[in-house]
């Protein structure tokens, strides 16, 4: 294998490495961690003919700009609308492409989307923790921060990808936010239950890998007096304040604020992408509702993950048939 | 701590669906050692029946929460079979592992020792013989990796937490709060009181057992006169 060595010249607070996660510890107080979009993660690697779950570097609102290494390599870029430019020419968001030997690699943030991963050919070569190279931010365990100056080290394949090739569209859904109700929902009063469904949200100004804040009517719970328990990806938790939060990838593991929902799989990473400030609305649908959506999605998600394994057709099929429209369509009776 | 619920008593086990992806199981609301030897009994059980679908089991105080895969199981047909465990789970005659920690509460080690007998009005040493006295039991994991949540505490030491976090204490800080104690296993802001410190190492990435206890299990902790670091 060819080694390969890329430095990072500039990168933003959140740049991390980040794999599939670990599954299987939260009893032992290990977050799952893992990319905050998790379709980001499958699709870049996958364009790129990696497992679905590689490492990979999670980009975040700050960019990054890596320096190419003696040698070519072949990057994907998924997730939100973040951009892609080599040598200062923008080729895209969404994209896969070959970087040359010596360029240089920007991605910014675009018009839309917290977070993106950047997948390159091969395998890049970073630090495990408990078998996995994802880092757990708040610990800094596991591959770990990217700043300024540090070498990236990958175990590179061939160059394919001369020619930049756009991913296909993602299976997406622009409708309100599903949640079921609970578990402690006891902790609220009615009217705390109808402003969740009923009150215009936003997408709050603070976020990281842990949880996003939402701007709202103050949901304050009727009493704090709960033991802690475990917690979930999606955990809709108030503090006593009122201040609600959706836990995410880096989520503790347990907690002792009331949870009035909890936003369902399907929906949880979308609504990690929504930038500061977006208007939200949730609606609450029944468990049962929810699993037959995760059904739905997973087929869908199949299906596309098997048209960006093949990307060096993404062209000639974009041009040449309407399958892609067909697999956005497959996720939108949601 | 006891919280108004709306649930009798004879109720319990209530469960829970979060969404598509887990299935609380409450057992209580009190931090007790009978509701929570219902949850270890109830884990290990599903454990042993290697159900399918199910992707994690995290127990607490007095719940359990089961993680699965909306893809292969489904809340119902995960409650029908763990409700068929529970006869399995009342039988379960669980042995808990027993630990003992040893622990250095010297001044330098023990930051927050002479303010915690302070404020419980007694001495130094009196506070080193209650924490000792303790019979402890692990009831879960949380806040950060490796951090077990033992209860059992004497009630003579019961304090709040400080107001504000303290930034970073070193690994191996033994520590105190809400009739709880922790023994750290990374570097992390606490609001907990610091009275000792011990070099037994609860979080080893290498081994093949990374973590030292498991929920259920049963501390006691043992003075050393000096703290050597693993």
């Amino acid at each position: 294998m060819n080694h390969v060595r890329l430095t990072a010249e500039q990168a933003g607070p959140l740049t991390t490495y980040q794999d599939r996660g670990r599954p299987g510890l939260m009893r032992f107080g290990v977050p799952l961690s893992g990319p905050v979009d998790r379709l980001a993660l499958a699709t870049a690697n996958t364009a790129l003919g990696n497992p679905p779950g590689a490492t990979a570097i999670e980009v975040s609102g700050g960019g990054l700009t890596l320096a190419g290494g003696a040698s070519p390599i072949d990057f994907a870029l998924a997730g939100g609308d973040f951009t892609a430019a080599i040598d200062g020419n923008r080729i895209g968001s969404d994209i896969v492409a070959t970087l040359p030997a010596g360029a240089r690699l920007t991605i910014r943030d675009g018009s839309a989307g917290n977070w993106a991963c950047l997948a390159i050919g091969g395998r890049i070569i970073a630090p495990a923790w408990l078998g996995s190279t994802a880092t757990h931010a708040l610990a800094g365990l596991g591959g770990g921060r990217i700043s300024a100056g540090d070498t990236i080290i990958v175990e590179a394949t061939p160059p394919r990808f001369d020619t930049p090739v756009p991913l296909p569209p993602p299976p997406s859904d622009d409708g309100p936010i599903r949640v079921v109700i609970g578990p402690q929902e006891r902790f609220f009063d009615p009217e705390a239950l109808e402003f969740l469904t009923t009150a215009p949200w936003r997408i709050g100004a603070a976020f990281d890998r842990m949880g996003i804040v939402l701007d709202g009517p103050p949901l304050v719970p009727t009493s704090l007096a709960m033991l802690s328990e475990p917690l979930v990806r999606g955990t809709f938790q108030v503090n006593g304040s009122g201040t609600a939060t959706v836990l995410l990838a880096d989520h503790q593991s347990t907690g002792g604020y009331p949870r009035i929902a909890t936003v369902i799989s399907a929906d949880v990473d979308r609504l990690a992408q929504l930038r500061p400030g977006t208007p939200i609305r949730f609606t609450t649908i029944p468990a049962t509702e929810a699993i037959a959506i995760a059904r739905r999605r997973h087929t869908a998600i199949a299906a596309y993950l098997a048209t960006v394994a093949n990307p060096a057709s993404f062209e000639d099929r974009l041009r040449g048939s309407n399958l892609i429209g067909g697999v956005v369509d497959a996720a939108d009776p949601d | 701590m006891l919280v108004a619920m709306e649930t009798p008593a004879s109720a319990w086990p209530n469960y829970r669906p979060l969404a598509d992806i887990a299935l609380l199981v409450e057992f209580g609301d009190t931090a007790e050692p009978a509701i929570h030897n219902r949850v270890i009994a109830f884990d290990a059980a599903i454990g042993a029946a290697k159900l399918p679908g199910v992707l994690e089991t995290v127990p607490s105080y007095a719940t359990l929460m089961i993680h699965y895969d909306p893809v292969a199981t489904d809340y119902y047909a995960l409650k029908t079979a763990i409700t068929s465990l529970a006869n399995a789970a009342r039988a379960a005659q669980t042995t808990p592992t027993e630990h003992v920690i040893p622990v250095c509460y010297e001044a330098d080690n023990a930051p927050d020792l002479a303010a915690v007998a302070e404020q419980r009005g007694m001495s130094v040493e009196s506070v080193i013989a209650q924490h000792l006295s303790g019979d402890y039991r692990v009831y879960m994991y949380g806040f950060a990796p490796g951090y077990a949540y033992l209860g059992g505490v004497p009630a003579s030491l019961d304090l709040p937490r400080k107001p504000v976090p303290v930034r970073s204490r070193p690994v191996g800080s033994v520590m105190i709060a809400g009739g709880q104690c922790i023994v750290t296993t990374l570097p992390m802001p606490t609001g907990w009181w610091v009275i000792g410190r011990s070099p037994a190492a609860i979080l080893r990435p290498e081994s093949p057992k990374p973590f030292l206890f498991d929920p259920g299990d049963r501390i006691r902790f043992r003075r050393i006169a000096s703290f050597d670091a693993p």
